[in-house]
């Protein structure tokens, strides 16, 4: 029946034709976007390859290794998307991240798992809040203010556990089943990523608060003449990155048994900027989704997962990893079609 | 094709007073449906001052951005003593012997007026440049130019005065013996000694047989400096005349004759109660500012570039500080900390730049509708897609904004549609007054009528408008009454029955004059 009537339509008015495919075509191109197109064209291939040189690389096993692997980065790339959405960054994730995980292990082992989450959490919410008033109040540029709170919260995380590892959460409950329990057979680390990255993806698209995020980053004089607050969307922004770094750092802690002040969580910062960058959000602000960014997560680990996978050595993955950025971002600037003359804007 | 200075250096000094060195002809430029430039002409001649002028959007501007090759031209010829040019960047006309200086000069804040002088040029021995002989080089070259005492080497780029900035920039151009030099309003920065000082050094540079262009308002230095005057008025060539054969009635006539009557057609309405007044306010930008707005009223504001109009609409509008006096809104006194409060007292803004302050380019007609009616279009947090399309598709329909969807990106839209988008977005908030800083700017013809048509409406259904606009037969056309502002001043203000363009400039441009009038107008 239905082909009845597109055979008819298409004998009575022949012109529609052309014109109809493309724009179903481009229809699911809008609704999906050019970007993660690519990304999903760029995880297909990877899969691809990996797959047919180890078959190893398609078991249930190795994708919950997959998953656990990318969960607690994920968790940092999802939130690092919003504070570049919003036209800021945040570069003293991993520190916070560090300073939480040690804390929840010592405040844990003081008292316990409920109060050493708790904790760790609003310590976090504590590093988020002063990361945005320096910014704010003393007019320091994002990059440089976390940048010098990156040292200061790594130091300070350092300072209460001597540079050592602290507590012992592998014998709780609770902590177990954040790192190697499951929930309808599905790693509780990735269900912790996936609330996240669902809540963050419901905030940036069905709220006010993430539209004005997407304004203030988009056009902040615009923004600011169209009533926004922005001081305060700027230091809640901070605050929830702080949040989440602190359930980073939790999940760090639950992973290797006790608090780990700087190994479980140094350089996680760059691999947030890492994905979100390819993911599509653009570093000038306004820009960006977190399905983009979950999409380039999931590459970014997968890639790592398959070059151990054939016994590339790390070093190379560095070089793979580094490599893939530039490209897909050089890619995305030559579409945008933007001047060759000067800094990039 | 380009020439080096050395060949430009040696033209000029060959060429007799009088050779034409510049000759620009048939020079078009469109920024999307804006035709900036049409089939506009310029003569610069050795040893003469040409001056070019033109209301506040006339084209000049974009002409002199066309002679450096800042921009392109889409059409028409460029000729450097006779040989044909072609610009691509502004290096390339500035060894060709060509030198605009800019209004407001780029300093380097942190390093000596020397190097500021030099920068690019420093000159080298081995690895190192020598700071002695650069200094020395600086002295000579100031003193040879008669600026010795006003400038000293040695000063921070931070300190100069926007004086002291135009000489630095002199000082650059003429480093590189240009054969040509354009000067973009020089004076609007400058006090009066200043002024001497540097008609001065244009009067010697032009009987060293460079041509000059002179880009001013001030109808007073245009007849003491110029030799030539070319005016331009909405991108065309209007024509030249020789200065000691014009005078000041002529020269307005050719740079506003022109009827657009037809375009404004304002019902009258009886004004009712006032919405805005303004009692005596003053900050860093206006000073003593009394002003009202009532209900139904289009009340234009005029005045040229840098007079303070924008800066009078964003204090009204909470962006910037009241330091003293008093702003009442329905004869309320209010006190606007952001524009977040006038918002919520009734007052929408468009401003002046429209993408850099008003529009999100990277998304959606529908966002940018919606954006400051948000919080009323949402449930708790979430916003009610199903209301905000209502919206959009409401103001789309009423406003005539020519867009494909709601989703459309702004940034996609011509530059009219974006402006009614800006309205739009007002509008959906029920505003009592509405501010609106050049609604018309870079918007087409067609365009232009429709806004002027949602003004006149909004006037009708009780709105009290205030309206900051360059081109005088719009703000004459459009408004009820006009308040002319100058150096951060009123300066007059004229009712809708008797006023005319002469009068409006003659309150705008001299702001000595304009004081004397002070006492007729409204205090």
């Amino acid at each position: 029946m239905p082909t009845t009537q597109s055979t008819a339509t298409l004998q009575s008015q022949p012109p529609l034709d052309s014109g109809l495919r493309p724009g179903v075509f481009r229809r699911v191109l809008g609704i999906v976007g050019v970007q993660n197109i690519s990304l999903l064209m760029a995880i297909a291939l990877v899969v691809a390859v990996i797959g047919s040189q180890n078959p190893l690389f398609f078991t249930v096993g190795n994708l919950r290794v997959i998953g656990t692997a990318i969960a607690i980065s994920g968790l940092l790339a999802v939130v690092q998307t919003i504070v570049i959405i919003m036209g800021a960054l945040d570069i003293s994730v991993g520190s916070i991240a560090g300073l939480t995980s040690v804390s929840s292990a010592m405040i844990f082992t003081a008292t316990g798992p409920f109060i050493g989450v708790v904790g760790a959490i609003g310590i976090g919410m504590l590093c988020g809040l002063l990361n945005g008033c320096i910014i704010v109040f003393g007019r320091v540029n994002p990059v440089i203010a976390t940048l010098a709170t990156l040292a200061a919260y790594k130091g300070v995380a350092q300072l209460i556990s001597d540079g050592r590892a602290q507590g012992y959460t592998g014998a709780d409950g609770f902590f177990v089943f954040l790192a190697r329990g499951t929930l309808l057979g599905v790693p509780t680390l990735i269900w912790v990523l996936v609330i996240i990255a669902v809540l963050a993806h419901v905030l940036l698209r069905y709220t006010s608060v993430g539209r004005n995020i997407y304004a203030v980053g988009g056009n902040d004089i615009a923004s600011r003449l169209a009533g926004i607050n922005i001081n305060r969307y700027i230091i809640g922004v901070y605050v929830a990155t702080g949040a989440i770094a602190a359930i980073a750092g939790v999940l760090i802690t639950a992973r290797t048994g006790s608090g780990q002040p700087v190994s479980g969580s140094e350089g996680l910062e760059l691999e947030a900027i890492t994905a979100a960058a390819l993911g599509g959000a653009a570093l000038k602000g306004g820009k960006g989704t977190i399905a983009g960014t979950i999409l380039a997560v999931i590459l970014l680990g997968i890639l790592t997962n398959g070059m151990t996978l054939l016994g590339v050595n790390s070093f190379w993955q560095n070089v793979a990893k580094g490599a893939l950025l530039i490209v897909a971002v050089v890619i995305q600037q030559l579409r945008s079609g933007e001047r060759r003359i000067g800094l990039p804007g | 094709m380009v020439k080096t200075p050395e060949q430009a250096a040696s033209a000029r000094e060959q060429a007799p007073p009088g050779t034409v060195l510049l000759r620009a002809t048939g020079i078009e430029k469109s920024f999307g449906p804006v035709r900036a430039l049409q089939g506009v002409q310029l003569e610069l001649r050795a040893g003469e001052v040409t001056a070019l002028m033109g209301e506040n959007g006339a084209g000049k501007s974009t002409l002199l951005k066309i002679l450096t090759g800042d921009l392109q031209p889409d059409a028409g010829t460029l000729a450097l003593a006779g040989t044909e040019v072609t610009f691509t960047d502004p290096r390339q006309s500035r060894l060709a012997g060509l030198r605009v200086i800019a209004q407001e000069p780029e300093v380097l804040l942190h390093v000596s007026v020397a190097e500021n002088i030099y920068v690019g040029a420093l000159g080298r021995q081995g690895l190192f440049f020598n700071r002695a002989a650069l200094f020395a080089r600086a002295e000579a070259d100031l003193r040879q130019y008669g600026f010795e005492k006003v400038i000293r080497p040695e000063t921070l780029g931070s300190e100069l005065s926007p004086a002291q900035r135009q000489i630095v920039e002199i000082m650059r151009a003429l480093v590189d013996s240009p054969s040509v030099i354009c000067f973009d309003e020089p004076t609007s920065s400058l006090g009066d000694e200043e002024v001497v000082i540097l008609f001065r050094l244009i009067r010697r540079l032009r009987d060293e047989g460079i041509a000059i262009g002179y880009v001013s308002h001030r109808m007073h230095e245009i007849f003491e400096l110029s030799d030539n005057i070319t005016v331009l008025r909405d991108g065309k060539f209007v024509g030249t005349k020789t200065t000691a054969e014009t005078n000041h009635v002529e020269l307005v006539r050719m740079m506003v004759g022109r009827d657009l009557s037809q375009f404004f057609h304002r019902d009258p309405v009886v004004p009712g109660e006032t919405v805005l007044e303004l009692r005596g306010v003053s900050n860093a930008h206006v000073s003593d500012i009394h002003l009202e707005v009532k209900a139904g009223e289009v009340v234009g504001v005029s005045g040229l570039v840098g007079a303070g109009r924008s800066e009078l609409m964003k204090t009204i509008v909470g962006d910037l500080r009241i330091d003293s006096g008093q702003l009442l809104m329905g004869g309320v006194t209010a006190n606007f900390r952001t524009p977040a409060d006038a918002i919520a007292a009734g007052i929408g803004f468009a401003p002046e730049e429209r993408k850099a302050e008003a529009l999100l380019l990277q998304r959606s007609v529908r966002d940018n509708v919606a954006l400051a009616r948000l919080r009323n279009l949402s449930r708790w947090i979430f916003v009610r897609s199903s209301d905000e399309k209502a919206l959009a598709a409401e103001y789309i329909a009423r406003l005539g904004i020519r867009t494909p969807s709601s989703d459309q990106l702004v940034g996609n839209l011509s530059g009219g549609n974006q402006q009614k988008v800006v309205l739009a977005r007002w509008l959906a908030t029920h505003p009592r007054l509405l501010v609106l800083d050049e609604p018309t700017r870079g918007v087409d013809v067609g365009a232009k009528a429709e806004i002027y048509a949602i003004i006149d409406e909004l006037a009708q259904a009780g709105v009290a408008v205030l309206v900051v606009s360059s081109e005088l037969p719009e703000v004459i056309g459009l408004s009820d009454r006009i308040y002319v502002m100058a150096g951060g001043r009123i300066t007059g203000e004229l009712a809708r029955d008797h006023v005319t363009e002469e009068q409006i400039l003659a309150l705008a441009m001299d702001e000595a004059a304009a004081d004397s009038d002070l006492s007729t107008s409204h205090s």
